[in-house]
């Protein structure tokens, strides 16, 4: 294993957690002596990790939901988040306040039948999909055009029960 | 026919009895569309879009049969503000400019809100303390309602909602209290203390503070997320049983401690509503609440707790203008809140404190 720094065998390997989130880092002697991880009382892995990580990783400031336009910014002034995709976007910052604001962070209640049957049809078109392109690079003709009607059937029902 | 929903006295043919202490059951639910940006975020033609996707959705639900639907902007102020009164819709949506709309039964035991912080607010209500029943209908009527339209949903976080505190079941439960012996005696802060650490939020009759008009609170989860819908119902429960005990507690010791006083306040409660020629809309909500306080003491005949939580509702601004077929000053407002006091409260026998003193 390499230091954090240099290309030298690091011997000093650091875990911190820092905004909920843990950090490892694996320094060589000399650059452990040189940051001062010689004394742990004092030890703050930040100062140790370049700075673009750290922005990255626990400022969040820079999130922007690419789908409705919602920023960081506006979730923290507001509370509110502007669509679906920002539950994505905003995982990081969202879930230590999930963990302070309910009963747990994962969901318990109803689950939608019509979810369900989506997110199987979802999972079959992924399967297909995936065999598809098995046959193809196998040049197994006949199994691709039967893949290819099955995908077809698939995605024409899930459009005549949604419409 | 929407005023004549509203105007009309109350919900459905078999009305349960009013009971002490609990006035009504509501639960809601929050659903968002799939692939719409939440109503905050979104433009006008979206917010437009929704609306009728969601109508055209809701007009083939079993349950919605006998209902209608409106946009917000179609109505008017005043019918806006009944809405708001009956605890139909939220003050928000009765603000909201474009693209909002309502369904409503004309049982007014489900009324769904569209467009206003969530794409979907279903709610269902029923006088009494029912959460089985009030459960049964939200959840049938959302079901229903899915079949039709595909919800944002994580299989991890649940239901998607534009704020994070509804997120996972989507659902507020509450019930509306009525809370005069804990008022009295000085105990609703120490009790709304005691709830929060529960997980469990106390706000007056219209959303204010503790120090609600006719000692009237709305009880509900604050957490959604985590627990089961009947696990986060079986916990609300299990907090109102434990306040319908502390409020009696308090009613008993009050009727011990300050016997004369307590008595003195019901007494003139009855003069004021048989005698009064000017009153405000608090004043009203005061002197009702000991009324209902006067008969769940059996002080006054049990009709009278129904008629008290009719009139909750009726002294309230809007309703006192919807009874005088237009809009009114304040002054005129409660001088006609009087009059229609009056004639409730005429025939109304005086209290009977035989057996308590």
């Amino acid at each position: 294993m390499k230091c954090h720094h240099c290309d030298k065998q690091a011997t000093v390997h650091l875990t911190q957690i820092l905004n909920g989130q843990m950090h490892k880092m694996d320094l060589c002697e000399s650059c452990a002596q040189a940051k001062g991880v010689t004394n742990p009382e004092n030890l703050s892995i930040s100062n140790l990790m370049d700075k673009v990580e750290l922005e990255v990783d626990t400022s969040g400031t820079s999130m922007v939901c690419e789908s409705c336009g919602t920023t960081h910014q506006e979730f923290k002034k507001g509370g509110r988040l502007g669509c679906e995709a920002c539950y994505h976007v905003f995982r990081p910052v969202l879930d230590p306040l999930l963990d302070g604001m309910h009963a747990g962070t994962k969901h318990m209640g109803k689950v939608p039948a019509g979810s369900e049957s989506r997110i199987q049809f979802e999972q079959s078109v992924g399967d297909l999909k995936k065999k598809l392109q098995v046959a193809v690079e196998k040049e197994d003709f006949e199994e691709a055009a039967s893949l290819r009607d099955q995908l077809r059937d698939l995605q024409n029902e899930s459009q005549a029960t949604a419409s | 026919m929407f005023h004549k929903i509203l105007s009309r006295e109350s919900g459905g043919k078999k009305t349960p009895k009013a009971i002490p202490v609990t006035l009504s059951t509501r639960i809601r639910l929050a659903r968002n569309l799939r692939q719409f940006p939440f109503p905050g975020r979104a433009e006008v033609s979206q917010k437009r879009a929704v609306l009728s996707k969601c109508i055209d959705a809701l007009s083939g639900i079993k349950g919605l049969d006998k209902s209608i639907s409106v946009e917000v902007d179609d109505l008017s102020e005043l019918d806006r503000q009944i809405l708001v009164e009956q605890h139909l819709i939220s003050p928000e949506l009765s603000q909201v400019e474009e693209g909002s709309g309502i369904v409503l039964t004309e049982d007014r035991s489900c009324c769904i809100m569209i467009n206003e912080e969530d794409h979907l607010r279903i709610q269902v209500l029923r006088p009494g303390l029912d959460f089985s029943s009030v459960w049964k209908h939200v959840d049938e009527l959302d079901s229903g309602i899915e079949s039709a339209i595909n919800y944002a949903y994580d299989g991890e976080l649940g239901f998607l909602t534009a704020c994070p505190t509804n997120l996972g079941t989507g659902m507020r439960a509450s019930v509306m209290m009525h809370l005069p012996g804990l008022v009295m005696s000085k105990n609703m802060d120490k009790v709304i203390n005691a709830v929060n650490q529960l997980g469990i939020a106390v706000r007056g009759l219209f959303g204010e503070g503790s120090d609600a008009n006719g000692s009237i609170f709305q009880i509900s989860n604050q957490q959604t997320l985590g627990e089961s819908e009947s696990a986060i119902i079986d916990r609300l429960n299990s907090t109102l049983d434990n306040l319908v005990r502390q409020e009696n507690f308090a009613r008993e010791k009050l009727l011990q401690d300050d016997h004369t006083r307590l008595i003195d306040k019901m007494s003139r409660a009855i003069g004021s509503l048989k005698t009064c020629h000017l009153i405000q809309s608090a004043e009203a909500m005061d002197l009702l609440s000991l009324i209902r306080l006067a008969t769940d003491f059996g002080m006054m005949p049990e009709k009278f707790r129904g008629l008290a939580d009719r009139m909750f509702i009726e002294v309230q601004p809007g309703h006192v203008q919807l009874s005088a077929g237009k809009a009114i000053d304040p002054n005129q407002r409660d001088e006609l809140r009087a009059e229609l006091l009056r004639n409730h409260f005429l025939r109304a026998p005086l209290l009977d404190h035989s057996s308590h003193s």
